[in-house]
C-alpha cells in the first residue's frame, strides 16, 4: 500500500566534510517523489541514508514508526524487506546470471518453489525488457541493461518502498521514456512509495508528484511538483529549467563577479508546466492530481501554457 | 600540507580496534544459520588451487636450506644421528607454519581482498545488506573457515614436503644413512609438536581471512581503493602472524615439557 518516509533534520558529513545538513521532508505514502541536485550534492548519500546503509551524524528517518537512523542491526535487516532499491550501476552479483540474481531475494526469502520462482522471474525480466538475456552475466551486458536488471531484481519481492538512483542515467533517451512511462505504471500497478534521485529534468518535469531539490549543502526546497515548477526562487528555477543564469555555476556555487556580470541579464520566463505523465491504461493512479489543482489551491497563475501537453517547456533536444 | 595530528597519529589504534570489532562479528556470525556450505566448498577449493602449487614450490627449498644448515652445523657439534629430528623439528615447527602463513596471506588473502573489494565498490555488498543478507554470514564466515581448512593442509603439505626434502639433501647429497634419518626422528620431536603445528596453521588462517576480508570491505574510493587494500591486507597479516608466531612459540614452549634427547 506504500508506506510513508519521514525524515527530520537529517545531518551527513564525512569527518569534516559536510555533505548536507538539516534536511527534514516528509515523502507521502504511496506518491512518486524526484530529488534533484547538482552532482555530488550527496543525493546517493541520502539514498543510502534512507535504508541504513549510512549512518547520519543527527537527526532521525521514520518509517512505519521505526528510527532506521538508530534502530538495531536486527530491526534494520527487518525493515530493508520494505525496500527495494536501484543502485547507480545496478549492483549486481558479479559471479551470478541475471536470471539467479533476479531470483536472489525470492530464494533468500520466500520458500516458494523454483517453478513459482521462474514465473516471477520471468515476469520481472519482461517488464524491464530483458527476456533473452537471462543467462548473460553482469559483465557482458551494458550499463543500461544491468540497470534495468537491478530494477527487475529490485521489484521481485513486491517492496513497499522503491527508490532508485539515477534510474535514468546511461540510457539512451527512447529508454528513458520507456522507464518514465514504467516508473508510473509500476507506481499505479503496486502503489508504493517511489523516490527517484535523477539528473535528468525532463523525467523530473513529468514523472513526480513532488520534487526535493538539494543544492549547496542543504535541501533547497521540497514540495508538489507545481509548486517547484512555477517557483520563483533563483536555485530552483534555473536548475529546472537548466539554464545557466542563475547562482549555480560550474562548480558549485557562482563568485560574486559571475553573479554580478549576469544581474543585469534578463531571466527567460518561466515555461510552461507540462501535464503529468499518466499510466498507459489511462487509470489515473491513487496519488495523481488533477492538473493545475495546487497552483489553483495556493493562488498562483501557472507560466501561460501550462497543462497543455507533456512536452510543454521541456529542454531542447528530447 | 601532511602535518601529524593527534587524530592521524593514533587513527592505527582506531584500525586495530575496528579490525577487531570486526573479528568478533565474525566469530558471531559464525554461530548463524544456515551455514553456507556451497560457498565455503567453493571458496576451499579456490583458495587450494591458488596455494598449493607455490607452496609446494616454496616447501622443497625450504626444506632443503634447513637439511643444508642444520646438517652443517650438526657436523660440527658432531651429532649426525640427530639430523633427521633436527630438520623435523625445524620444519614442523616453524617453516611449516610460516610458509603457510606466507602464502595463505600473499596467494589466498590477496584474493580475497581483491574479490571482496572489487564486489565493494561495484556495490554489490550494499545491495546484498539491503536484500536483508548480512555479507559477514553469508560471504565473510565461508572465506574464513576455508582459509583454516586450506592452512592446516598448506601446512601438512608444507611438513611432508619439507621433511622429503630434508631427507632427499641429508641421504642423497650430504651422505647421510637412511636409517639413521628416520631413526632420529622421534628423538626429539614428539606428537605435540604436529599439535602446535596444526592450531598455529588454524590461527594464522583465520587471521589472514579475517584481515583480507576487513581491507575488502572497506575498500574505498574506486579500483585504486581495491589496490591498496589489497596491499594493505597483505602487509598488515604478515606482521600480525610473524607476532603471533612468535607469541604461540614463546607459549608452546613454556607449557609443553620438552624431550632432551638420548
Ligand atoms: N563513503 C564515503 N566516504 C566519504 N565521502 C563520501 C562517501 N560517499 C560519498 N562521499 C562524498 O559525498 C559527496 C556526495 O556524494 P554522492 O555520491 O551522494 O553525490 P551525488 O549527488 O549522488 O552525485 P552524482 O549525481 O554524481 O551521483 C561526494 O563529495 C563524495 O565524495
Ligand atoms: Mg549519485
Amino acid at each position: 500500500m506504500g508506506v510513508e518516509i519521514k525524515i527530520e533534520n537529517l545531518t551527513k558529513s564525512f569527518g569534516k566534510d559536510l555533505i548536507w545538513k538539516g534536511v527534514t521532508l516528509t515523502v507521502p505514502a504511496g506518491e512518486i517523489c524526484v530529488m534533484l541536485g547538482p552532482s555530488g550534492t550527496g543525493k546517493s548519500v541520502l539514498l543510502k541514508t534512507l535504508i541504513g546503509l549510512l549512518k547520519p551524524n543527527e537527526g532521525s528517518v521514520i518509517i512505519e514508526g521505526v528510527d532506521i537512523a538508530n534502530c538495531s542491526e536486527k530491526d534494520l535487516y527487518e525493515i530493508r524487506k520494505l525496500f527495494g532499491v536501484l543502485f547507480q550501476d545496478g549492483a549486481m552479483f558479479g559471479s551470478m546470471n541475471l536470471y539467479d540474481n533476479v531470483a536472489f531475494p525470492l530464494r533468500e526469502h520466500t520458500k516458494k518453489s523454483e517453478s513459482d520462482i521462474r514465473k516471477i522471474v520471468m515476469e520481472k525480466m519482461d517488464l524491464v525488457g530483458l527476456i533473452g538475456a537471462e543467462y548473460k552475466l553482469p559483465g557482458e551486458i551494458s550499463g543500461g541493461m544491468r540497470k534495468r536488471a537491478g530494477l527487475a531484481r529490485a521489484l521481485v519481492l513486491d517492496p513497499e518502498i522503491v527508490l532508485f538512483d539515477e534510474p535514468d542515467s546511461g540510457l539512451d533517451p527512447v529508454r528513458t521514456s520507456f522507464l518514465n512511462q514504467l516508473i508510473v505504471d509500476l507506481n499505479a500497478q503496486i502503489d508504493a512509495t517511489f523516490v527517484i534521485v535523477t539528473h535528468d529534468v525532463n523525467s523530473c518535469r513529468t514523472v513526480p508528484d513532488n520534487i526535493g531539490l538539494l543544492y549547496h549543502k542543504h535541501l533547497a526546497m521540497f514540495g508538489p511538483r507545481e509548486m517547484l515548477l512555477s517557483s520563483e526562487e533563483p536555485v530552483v528555477r534555473q536548475f529546472l529549467n537548466a539554464q545557466r543564469v542563475g547562482p549555480i555555476g560550474m562548480s558549485e556555487e557562482k563568485d560574486a563577479d559571475e553573479l554580478a556580470a549576469e544581474s543585469d541579464q534578463e531571466l527567460p520566463p518561466l515555461p510552461p508546466i507540462p501535464l503529468q505523465l499518466a499510466p498507459s491504461n489511462g487509470i489515473p493512479r491513487r496519488a495523481q492530481r488533477p492538473p493545475g489543482e495546487w497552483c489553483r489551491l495556493n493562488g498562483i497563475t501557472p507560466p501561460p501554457g501550462s497543462f497543455m501537453s507533456q512536452n510543454a517547456g521541456l529542454a531542447p533536444g528530447s | 600540507m601532511a602535518t601529524l595530528t593527534p587524530a592521524k597519529a593514533l587513527a592505527p589504534i582506531g584500525t586495530a580496534g575496528k579490525l577487531f570489532a570486526f573479528a568478533l562479528d565474525v566469530i558471531r556470525a559464525l554461530f548463524k544459520r544456515p551455514f553456507q556450505l556451497r560457498e565455503f566448498l567453493q571458496q576451499s577449493w579456490f583458495i587450494a588451487s591458488v596455494t598449493i602449487i607455490p607452496t609446494a614450490l616454496v616447501a622443497i627449498p625450504f626444506g632443503a636450506v634447513i637439511a643444508l644448515q642444520v646438517g652443517g652445523l650438526i657436523k660440527q657439534f658432531g651429532a649426525e644421528s640427530f639430523t633427521g629430528s633436527a630438520s623435523v623439528l625445524a620444519v614442523v615447527r616453524n617453516a611449516g607454519p610460516i610458509a603457510t602463513a606466507l602464502l595463505v596471506a600473499g596467494a589466498g588473502g590477496s584474493a580475497i581482498a581483491a574479490d571482496l573489494g572489487a564486489r565493494k565498490i561495484r556495490e554489490e555488498l550494499d545491495a546484498m545488506m539491503v536484500l536483508g543478507i548480512d555479507p559477514i554470514q553469508r560471504l565473510v564466515v565461508p572465506r574464513v573457515l576455508a582459509c583454516m581448512l586450506v592452512a592446516v593442509f598448506l601446512n601438512g603439505l608444507v611438513s611432508v614436503v619439507g621433511v622429503a626434502g630434508g631427507y632427499f639433501f641429508n641421504v642423497v647429497l650430504q651422505d647421510g644413512t637412511p636409517g639413521a634419518y628416520l631413526a632420529s626422528f622421534t628423538a626429539l620431536a614428539q606428537l605435540a609438536d604436529i599439535w602446535q603445528g596444526l592450531l598455529k596453521a588454524l590461527v594464522f588462517g583465520m587471521i589472514a581471512a579475517i584481515v583480507a576480508c576487513y581491507m575488502g570491505m572497506n575498500a574505498g574510493g574506486g579500483p585504486k581503493g581495491v589496490g591498496d587494500a589489497v596491499n594493505q591486507s597483505v602487509v598488515i597479516t604478515f606482521l600480525l602472524l610473524f607476532v603471533v608466531n612468535f607469541v604461540m612459540s614463546a607459549l608452546y614452549f613454556q607449557l609443553v615439557p620438552q624431550k632432551t634427547g638420548g
